[in-house]
């Protein structure tokens, strides 16, 4: 469970984008976290309001886009997104591939702010 | 009168502060010759033991240094510091991993040049660490033959990170009626490139293995 440190840093980057572009109230953060990103989506919403309170990200809404583990396999060419990620094997040629392109995301990725 | 909302783009890494003070971190063991090692398993997969037989073997030849953390208690350090090596207790206080603000705040007053290897005891957890750079050069995920041949599948996203796999406590296998082709192809499937060696620090077996593995990795 280190979802609430990761809250405190997404609300801390959130914060300080906000008042940067001189935001008074954030109202929506659009969040993208990978499948192998060892992190709970309900587990970080759940820490995201605790982390929220007094900064300008209070009462804001998490948008989380959970992105599937997404691999390249050589002898295809192709970039193909795996149905689990127990089994790291080209869902076309069947053949074992660790060429990871996408599934250790934690990005805050925009907010939307008035 | 309301303003309409607008989009502010972002797009950055959740953890980039810590990335930041990881990628300082490595920088400065690159520039004193320093190969530093982040071991992780869930508690009591043997890392204590497997690091106080490594730092006992690999101290004949290098100057080797270990940082160790656990929520409380300076046991472990207290247990690996009778292997001769330089080796400092970081308690996190209930923070369930290591983060790199505590690797280089229990570095202060060390001088790395005067060392070959650091090894970077995790606290004992299969989740939360993997989320943090600690500015490591190599990322060593022990199994324990007694833990179940499909932990690495139950652990996708922990035995995907790592560049060795470390199956421990081998002089127990009979009796944990260990399967090694089984464990081996749980670990091949979430990881089909990892390297694997199997070790007991109570017998020596794979000690020589493990040890090269470091050698090839420092020289690297």
């Amino acid at each position: 469970m280190h979802e609430l440190s990761i809250a405190m840093s997404l609300v801390q980057i959130a914060d300080e984008a906000a008042r940067k572009a001189e935001a008074t109230k954030v109202t929506v953060l659009f969040v993208r976290i990978g499948a192998l990103s060892s992190v709970a989506p309900d587990a970080l919403r759940f820490s995201f309001d605790l982390a929220a309170a007094g900064t300008l990200v209070e009462g804001a809404r998490l948008e989380i886009e959970e992105l599937p583990v997404r691999v390249f396999c050589e002898p295809c060419g192709v970039e193909s997104d795996l149905p689990n990620p127990q089994l790291f094997c080209c869902p076309i040629c069947q053949q074992p591939t660790g060429r990871l392109v996408q599934g250790r995301e934690l990005e805050l990725t925009s907010l939307e702010a008035i | 009168m309301s303003e309409s909302p607008r989009l502010i783009d972002v797009r950055q890494n959740v953890l980039s502060k810590n990335d930041q003070l990881a990628q300082g971190l490595r920088a400065r063991f690159d520039a004193a010759g320093l190969c530093v090692l982040n071991l992780l398993s869930s508690p009591g997969a043997g890392k204590t033991r497997l690091l106080e037989e490594t730092l006992r073997r690999l101290g004949e030849r290098y100057k080797v240094a270990a940082l160790v953390g656990d929520l409380a208690t300076d046991n472990d350090a207290r247990r690996l510091a009778r292997s001769g090596a330089r080796v400092r207790q970081i308690e996190t206080g209930g923070l369930c991993h290591l983060e790199a603000d505590l690797i280089a705040s229990h570095l202060e007053g060390w001088d790395l040049a005067g060392f070959d290897f650091l090894f970077i005891e995790n606290v004992g957890n299969l989740v939360c660490p993997t989320s943090y750079d600690l500015g490591e050069h190599g990322r060593v995920v022990l199994m324990a033959v007694t833990e179940g041949e499909d932990k690495p599948l139950k652990y996708p996203g922990t035995f995907q990170w790592a560049n060795l796999v470390l199956i421990s406590k081998l002089d127990m296998a009979e009796a944990a009626e260990f399967d090694a082709a089984a464990a081996r192809a749980s670990i091949q499937s979430v990881h089909p490139d990892a390297t694997i060696i199997a070790t007991s620090a109570r017998t020596g077996a794979g000690m020589g293995e493990w040890l090269a593995w470091l050698e090839a990795l420092r020289a690297a």
